[in-house]
């Protein structure tokens, strides 16, 4: 009887330890094709509708778009690109790290993060702003924010240039995400979302919130989108070849028009390689 | 026990129960309606936010159910890591040698005292400094790492408690036959202390999957609760639909673990043959002889 | 990553290892708010013990209460809530209460607003640990006390709050200190709606700093100041306190 049960413990403990090194195979599967050997490896983000956005069907959105164009000048077809999930406060890691090849993940240049790493590009001209509700007028200007409930995400540098310059004074939320912020911005418990207005269009746009929310079309940064890629790579040329080509033959456009257009989103032309606005 | 609280009911003492339900009732039915009415109102209860549970697999394949593999993965590989350390070091903190013994003591201390999450977000920075786990599985090292840590020292107790809790006449007979201690252990307590804490041991895997739930919400490991963020942005802001599908999940799952651990509790308990002693399956939290070993508060089971 | 290490041996020339640790230390006091992340932990974890040792007791009187549908309440507020992450419930707070239900608990910032929300997550989850620990402290009170009580008259609050509870609580202050230990360590969640804690300020140290080791030590070490001594303590009252049988 007693034996019986110890069996059966026993019994218990080696299934889960089998399940365990199955798990721990899986795992070494994963870091041999990490390797190398034919796939390139994408850092993006997966939760911005417009830029780069998980889907039941696969990824979409700008970012995509440019960074399937820039893995093909650079020889790999569709199937050979390993999309990642680059969160904001990770991107500088994952590049010097090697986890990721190049990072197209509304990734903006500023000098503190070309010290870490190199960008190609720019591909893209944005500008922070504020999604606040359709009926409120009383955010005319950046200042009157001082005395509103900002939220963002925690990481992103639109919540420090508020902190830092635009409006000292706001209260500012952070979570991880920025639809957590949506609920509040709806419910009126937060008065304005501020981020790139090219991901706030994306969140304007959606189906639920068509006439709910505007933009404040304040342009209160210059955000130049690039290409993170390691420091010294050498992918960084040939990825500003790609990207001029890109725009030469028309895709940029395309790709704009086909993610911004229904979004409504006055996008900035293209931008030159290399010139970038502060 | 409950019932020698209060007398067998008379006329008055009924009609004031039935008055206490009634006012009772009244209060709950106004909270829940209130928040449905607000949550409609909102647009919360809108059929297009729940649609994509309900009607298509998409939701289920693209986002929840491979986040609920990553949290079923970081549970068990914790659990089947922690148990052996928890056992050896359950064993230690009972050896006759002070050497032995009192590190093994420090260590479990050390470990309970801090927060799973602190060990966590040590963990992540860890493993990417100092080694060369890609950033896929960094996260999951992580939690894990943070999960075995306290949860090894966790399970050193129940161990301790297991062993402590065996009637003293089963380690005196042992020895009164001449086995050595280290048979003793083996042959004599641990086997039955196994028996005995399995409920326990299963609810401890309770506490582990919920712990998970912290690696998604702070450190990007992509488990059930971060398939929230890509998937309520998907569908329109649904982050309360989304939210409440998750946590259901979650409740069910561990609803499930809690009643296997009390099956198993009540059926060791009624076998005859048992020793007697066997360790209730409460959570950490309350269970004294899970978690107050240490603090003098005894290892009764 | 780099600066750190170039920044490491600069420090290392200036001194022996101690010396140089404690200058660090010294500079994390200055630069961040160490202390103040502790007291917001502290201030945490004593505002939601008051609140779920109260909230607890209710949910044990009605647990063993004479009304069905209380019982029936308590019991699966507590089967429910036992089997939600912490993490869930604490989100849930911001994003359900705050932001969809428009609870702000009399807030007016951010900071208020969710610290308040923090500690009413904390109450409602840790309530049902105490109502199972009160519960099981109301089983080792002997049959006899109980209907002593309702001999000399007493009806079931009377029995309760004057001899039944008192008993009770009396045994489970062993049980009652581990559920204090596990909220102390259980505030750290509330890093996740930007609760400026000792978990949030370790999350950001360690993104703007290089030494890990350094940082974890002093969060481990502030923990194990806040967490054994409320264990050793409450140890020796428990053993005091308990109805010696």
């Amino acid at each position: 009887m007693k034996l019986r049960k110890v069996t059966a413990a026993s019994a218990v403990v080696l299934a889960l330890a089998l399940s365990a090194t199955a798990c721990g195979s899986n795992d070494k599967k994963d870091e041999g094709s990490s390797g190398g050997g034919g796939k390139i490896k994408v850092g993006i983000k997966f939760d911005q509708p417009g830029l780069g956005q998980k889907t039941p069907q696969g990824y979409t959105g700008f970012d995509i778009d440019v960074a399937k164009y820039v893995a093909k000048k650079l020889g790999y077809d569709e199937g050979q690109i390993e999309w990642k999930e680059s969160k904001s406060g990770d991107r500088e890691t994952m590049l010097q790290r090697g986890d990721v090849d190049f990072i197209a993940a509304t990734y903006s240049i500023n000098p503190e993060r070309e010290k870490k790493v190199d960008f190609a590009g720019p591909y893209l001209l944005a500008h922070q702003d504020v999604l606040i509700r359709a009926d409120d007028d009383s955010i005319k200007s950046p200042a009157d924010l001082n005395s509103k409930k900002l939220c963002s995400v925690t990481g992103s540098t639109s919540a420090q240039n508020v902190r830092d310059k635009l409006a000292p004074k706001a209260d500012l939320q952070n979570y991880p995400t920025y639809s957590a912020c949506l609920g509040g911005l709806q419910n009126k418990q937060i008065d304005a979302l501020t981020t790139d207005d090219s991901i706030l269009a994306g969140y304007a746009s959606q189906e639920q919130f068509k006439g709910k929310f505007k933009l404040g079309g304040f342009k209160m940064t210059n955000e130049n989108y690039g290409i993170g890629v390691k420091k010294g790579s050498d992918l960084k040329d040939k990825i500003n070849k790609a990207l001029e080509e890109m725009v030469a033959d028309g895709s940029w456009k395309k790709a704009v028009e086909a993610n911004f257009g229904p979004a409504n989103y006055k996008y900035e032309p293209a931008p030159k390689i290399g010139d970038i606005k502060s | 026990m409950s019932s020698v609280l209060y007398d067998a009911q008379g006329p008055r003492a009924k009609r004031r129960n039935v008055l206490y339900t009634v006012v009772f009732l009244l209060a709950v039915v106004a909270i829940g309606w209130w928040m449905f009415r607000t949550l409609s109102d909102k647009g919360q209860l809108d059929w297009e936010k729940w649609k994509p549970f309900f009607s298509g697999s998409e939701a289920w394949t693209t986002y929840i159910l491979p986040g609920l593999w990553n949290t079923l993965i970081a549970a068990v590989l914790s659990v089947v890591i922690a148990l052996p350390l928890g056992a050896v070091f359950g064993i230690a903190r009972l050896s006759d040698h002070a050497w032995i013994r009192v590190p093994a003591g420090v260590i479990v201390e050390f470990f309970r005292a801090i927060p799973v999450l602190i060990l966590m977000i040590f963990g992540v920075a860890l493993f990417s400094q100092y080694t060369s786990v890609n950033s896929d599985d960094r996260p999951l090292y992580a939690v894990v790492t943070g999960l075995v840590l306290y949860n090894a020292s966790v399970l050193a107790e129940i161990v301790r408690a297991g062993i402590l809790a065996l009637p003293k006449g089963q380690a005196e007979a042992a020895q009164a036959i001449g086995l050595r201690k280290t048979q003793t252990m083996t042959s004599i307590l641990l086997p039955q202390a196994v028996t005995a804490m399995l409920p326990a041991i299963v609810s401890q895997l309770v506490v582990i999957v919920k712990d998970t739930a912290l690696g998604g919400a702070l450190l990007t490991f992509p488990d059930l609760l971060a398939a929230v963020g890509p998937m309520s942005s998907y569908y329109g802001a649904n982050t309360i639909a989304s939210f409440t599908i998750v946590a259901l999940i979650f409740v069910l799952l561990n609803f499930a673990l809690t009643s296997f651990a009390s099956w198993l509790e009540r059926r060791l308990r009624r076998s005859k043959r048992s020793t007697g002693a066997v360790l209730a399956a409460e959570d950490e939290e309350i269970n004294p002889a899970a978690v107050g070993g240490g603090f003098g508060s005894g290892a009764s089971a | 990553m780099p600066a750190g290490c170039a920044a490491l041996p600069e420090r290392r020339a200036r001194g022996p290892p101690h010396a140089e640790a404690r200058e660090i230390v010294f500079d994390f006091l200055q630069g961040y708010d160490l202390l103040g992340a502790f007291w917001v932990t502290v201030q945490l974890t004593l505002l939601s013990a008051a609140g779920s040792l109260v909230w607890g007791t209710v949910l044990a009187a009605m647990r063993v209460g004479p009304v069905p549908l209380m019982r029936g309440f308590a019991n699966a507020y507590v089967n429910i809530v036992r089997n939600i992450p912490l993490t869930v419930v604490i989100l849930f707070t911001s994003l359900g209460l705050f932001q969809t239900l428009s609870i702000n608990l009399g807030g007016q910032r951010f900071e208020t607003i969710n610290f308040r929300l923090a500690v009413l997550g904390l109450v409602a989850y840790t309530a049902a640990f105490v109502c199972e620990a009160i519960r099981s402290g109301i089983n080792t009170v002997p049959v006899g006390q109980a209907e002593a009580a309702r001999a000399l008259g007493l009806n079931f609050t009377q029995a309760l709050t004057l001899v039944v509870l008192p008993q009770a609580f009396r045994s489970v202050v062993g049980p009652l200190t581990n559920v204090l230990i596990a909220l102390t360590k259980n505030t750290t969640v509330a890093a996740a709606i930007g609760v400026a804690e000792a978990a949030l300020l370790m999350k950001e140290m360690i993104e703007n700093e290089a030494q890990l080791l350094l940082i974890s030590a002093i969060f481990a070490f502030g923990f194990v100041c806040l967490t054994l001594p409320t264990g050793l303590i409450l140890g020796w009252v428990g053993k005091k306190a308990a109805v010696k049988r």
